[in-house]
């Protein structure tokens, strides 16, 4: 998107594709990734309550995963969980 | 009305992923839980901070809702215009929809700069939430004191030296001075308690005029602890009464949540040094030296309590 | 419509009672707070539908305007001296995101100490905000330039904010003639407003206000710079469509026998009026002299201006503000102006009026005077006591 001319511009520099920084992916920020357990996760969704980067992927009320494109890798969803269905392990390990 | 995270779970994201807060920041963590407590459209204003900056890096933008950010200190000036429009349009029949409007500021632009400004919104009477993002500094440009920093913080501007044990003075204790305004609904809330925080919003959002809430916002960074923790230390600042949770709502103050469980003697009151433990920028307090402070801050935490008590048995 | 007298200020609440805006916001402020207070009575007797807001202050009073405008909403207000210097954080932010904000000010010296007469102190200290700039000589043009600043605010290839001065007391509070127009004249002249994408349009939901870095920053601002150039054309247009509806010409910038002239003297506001009485009394003595009122300051006419003085002898800039440590502001303008005029004339610079002095008949005669004698400074006081 960069590189665009003044007359490419909305003006008054409004940003008129609501909800675009989507397409930034974060997930690249991370140096620990969370890893979850299918087998003990309840669905409760206290990850996905408490993330802070809308990346717990929820289908139909149930936990299908962890959205690694933009999951900056905090921790605090392994934190979180009561059941303690994710782990949190070192990138590239 | 009582929120459940599986019915919760297929509201819309008002707020993207994408943004650049830092890892294990609660602001977006609020601020979601505020948004989704919002079963109306909402149109939102947001003062200078963090949050604002981290989630509007032109040309993106995480926000799903209409937006607007002007300066620092105007965010409840800045949505009282909106909401103004909207009244003169739904006045001429320009526009039907039933509309919530909500604000959000750091400590900085809440406590500090932007106090005058939501002092005359509240007093004017604008529908609107505005919700303080509480990190107690200016953490946008890199942790100095505000008035809602706690007594002995250290910040880059009330540095721990030989000689002062960082920050001298206790917070302003805004939310009763905001209460003070008599105004419809306030409330104290933490992130760690959802469905408490969730209820408040929609109540302040609902209350048909100004509504405030102040929100403790544990921030990794300024805090000095692991991304990890935010969700616990927000709990902590509430289980050791440093941050009760309580409402205002039409004269009427109450306890809610863990603080009133503490209250009524069903829960622990944990002592203010797990509190100082837990966090870097209290570091120093552990010296002997300065032993003296954290038994003034717990003093003061105590004396807060007390009188939080004798106001929710009014 | 018969003629009524009213003051500077009750002219501009007339217009915007014509007008109704969906938003006023406005804080109080000695000169500019009968405005206010006017058109505070309309909302009382509900002559107009406005929703109106007295803000705590004139930073949250823009903050509301500039809140209500992306909303969607047609949006006045009006401020003067230290209130507009408190406005001047978010009079960029206004001009940034291009909302169409209409504000009278009623010019007053700045303190301190502090005065509450008129000088221009605090218009030209938001020169530079991204606003466009008229100024008004009497009551007549208080009420003609906020009739017309909505049209050219709003106009879709400005998208601007704009202030139309006055100056405090000399004419905000001055008792003159005044003719005013229909309300319906006034209503389809300046026609409905259309927002573009407003906040309130919950279908298409708009960020305001991003954070611009090395990237962008630049991009936004050179579309202001554009939108400021677009202005020009269409301030004259709007003045020449207003002239159809009201029969008064407005230009924006005028001449007073300047045509066969060697000596002219250049203002704004109201000493442009007192100007014109000193031109006719030294042509009585048969002295070649002429005036010049400036109505649109900001974007400034270079090639109106050169056009207008190319030739003179001997031009005097009469500023009521002084950029300390340099000029007043109008003068290092105008200069530029004629910076490529092939006939260049003597340029001087007056700074007079400020925190209210009179200016006098034969204290201006002195300035032509010493046009003709080439006597003066670059930078010339006029009327302080050394």
């Amino acid at each position: 998107m960069a590189d665009k001319s003044s007359k490419e511009l909305e003006p008054g520099a409004m940003i008129c594709e609501a909800g675009n920084a989507r397409e930034y992916k974060t997930g690249d920020w991370r140096s620990k990734r969370p890893e979850v357990d299918k087998e003990k996760c309840t669905n409760c969704l206290f990850c996905w309550i408490y993330c802070p980067d809308n990346s717990i992927i929820v289908e139909n009320e149930k936990m299908k995963g962890i959205k690694y494109s933009h999951c900056k890798g905090c921790g605090i969803c392994a934190n979180q969980c009561p059941a303690k269905a994710i782990t949190m392990i070192e990138e590239g390990a | 009305m009582s929120f459940t995270l599986k019915e919760l779970s297929h509201s819309e994201d008002r707020l993207t992923e994408g943004h650049r807060l830092c890892a294990g920041c609660s602001e977006s963590i609020v601020a979601r839980q505020v948004l989704m407590a919002s079963k109306k459209p909402v149109v939102v204003a947001n003062a200078t901070g963090c949050f604002e900056v981290s989630t509007t890096i032109y040309p993106f933008t995480s926000w799903n809702v209409p937006w607007i950010h002007s300066a620092f200190e105007n965010a409840p000036a800045s949505i009282g215009g909106v909401e103004a429009t909207y009244l003169a349009l739904k006045r001429k029949g320009k526009i039907t929809e039933d509309i919530n409007f909500l604000a959000f500021g750091g400590d900085g632009a809440t406590y500090d700069i932007g106090f005058q400004a939501l002092s005359g919104a509240i007093e004017r009477g604008h529908r609107f939430l505005y919700v303080c993002l509480n990190n107690e500094a200016y953490m946008n440009t890199g942790i100095q004191r505000s008035g809602a920093t706690g007594r002995g913080a250290q910040t880059t501007t009330c540095p721990a030296g030989t000689c002062v044990p960082g920050k001298k003075e206790f917070p302003k204790d805004l939310t009763r001075i905001i209460i003070a305004h008599d105004l419809p609904y306030a409330a104290q809330a933490s992130p760690h308690n959802w469905r408490d925080l969730m209820e408040k919003a929609e109540k302040g959002l609902e209350c048909g005029g100004p509504a405030f809430m102040n929100v403790v916002t544990p921030c990794p960074r300024g805090w000095r602890f692991d991304p990890a923790l935010t969700i616990e230390i927000s709990r902590l600042a509430v289980e050791t009464c440093i941050w009760p949770l309580y409402e205002f709502e039409k004269g009427k103050w109450s306890l809610t949540g863990e603080s009133k469980r503490i209250a009524e003697g069903k829960k622990e009151k944990r002592p203010v040094m797990d509190w100082i433990k837990s966090q870097g920028r209290f570091g120093h307090l552990l010296k002997d030296k300065w032993s003296p402070v954290i038994e003034e801050i717990q003093a003061n935490v105590d004396k807060k309590w007390e009188e939080l008590i004798k106001l929710s048995q009014m | 419509m018969e003629p009524i007298a009213l003051n500077g200020d009750m002219a501009i609440a007339h217009a915007w009672r014509q007008i109704d805006p969906d938003v006023v916001a406005s804080y109080p402020i000695t000169p500019q707070t009968i405005i206010v207070e006017n058109y505070a009575e309309f909302v009382a007797n509900g002559e107009v539908e406005t929703e109106y807001v007295c803000a705590e202050s004139e930073h949250s009073a823009m903050s509301l305007c500039i809140g209500a405008s992306a909303a969607g909403g047609r949006v006045a207000t009006a401020t003067a001296s230290a209130g507009l210097a408190f406005m001047w954080e978010v009079l960029w932010i206004a001009s940034a995101m291009r909302l169409p904000i209409c504000m009278s000010v009623a010019n007053r010296a700045l303190s301190g100490p502090i005065n509450i007469q008129c000088d221009h102190s605090d218009a030209m200290g938001a020169r530079d905000t991204g606003w466009i700039q008229l100024f008004g000589e009497n009551v007549q043009e208080a009420y003609d330039n906020t009739v017309m600043s909505f049209k050219i605010a709003e106009h879709s290839g400005v998208r601007l904010p704009i202030m139309t001065c006055i100056d405090g007391f000399i004419v905000t509070h001055a008792l003159e003639r005044l003719e005013t127009l229909e309300t319906q004249v006034v209503k389809d002249f300046v026609g409905p407003y259309q927002a573009v994408r407003p906040l309130l349009d919950l279908k298409n939901p708009t960020t305001y206000g991003p954070f611009s870095q090395t990237d962008y920053y630049f991009e936004h601002k050179y579309q202001i710079m554009e939108a400021m150039k677009r202005a020009k054309p269409v301030v004259k247009q709007v003045q020449k469509d207003y002239a159809k509806i009201s029969g008064r010409e407005h230009s924006i910038i005028e001449g007073y026998k300047t045509e066969d002239a060697d000596y002219v003297i250049m203002a704004m506001g109201s000493t442009a009026g007192t100007l014109r009485h000193v031109v006719d009394e030294l042509r009585h003595e048969g002295k070649k002299v002429g005036s010049v009122k400036l109505r649109l300051f900001r974007p400034f006419p270079f090639d109106e201006v050169k056009e207008m003085l190319e030739g003179k002898k001997g031009v005097a800039v009469m500023d009521r503000a002084i950029s300390t440590g340099s000029s007043g502001p109008m003068f290092p303008e105008v200069r530029t102006a004629l910076y490529d005029a092939v006939d260049r004339p003597d340029i001087a610079n007056y700074v007079y009026g400020l925190g209210g002095r009179d200016v006098k008949i034969d204290e201006l005669k002195g300035v032509y005077k010493q046009l003709m004698t080439k006597d003066h400074d670059m930078v010339n006081y006029l009327g302080v006591r050394p």
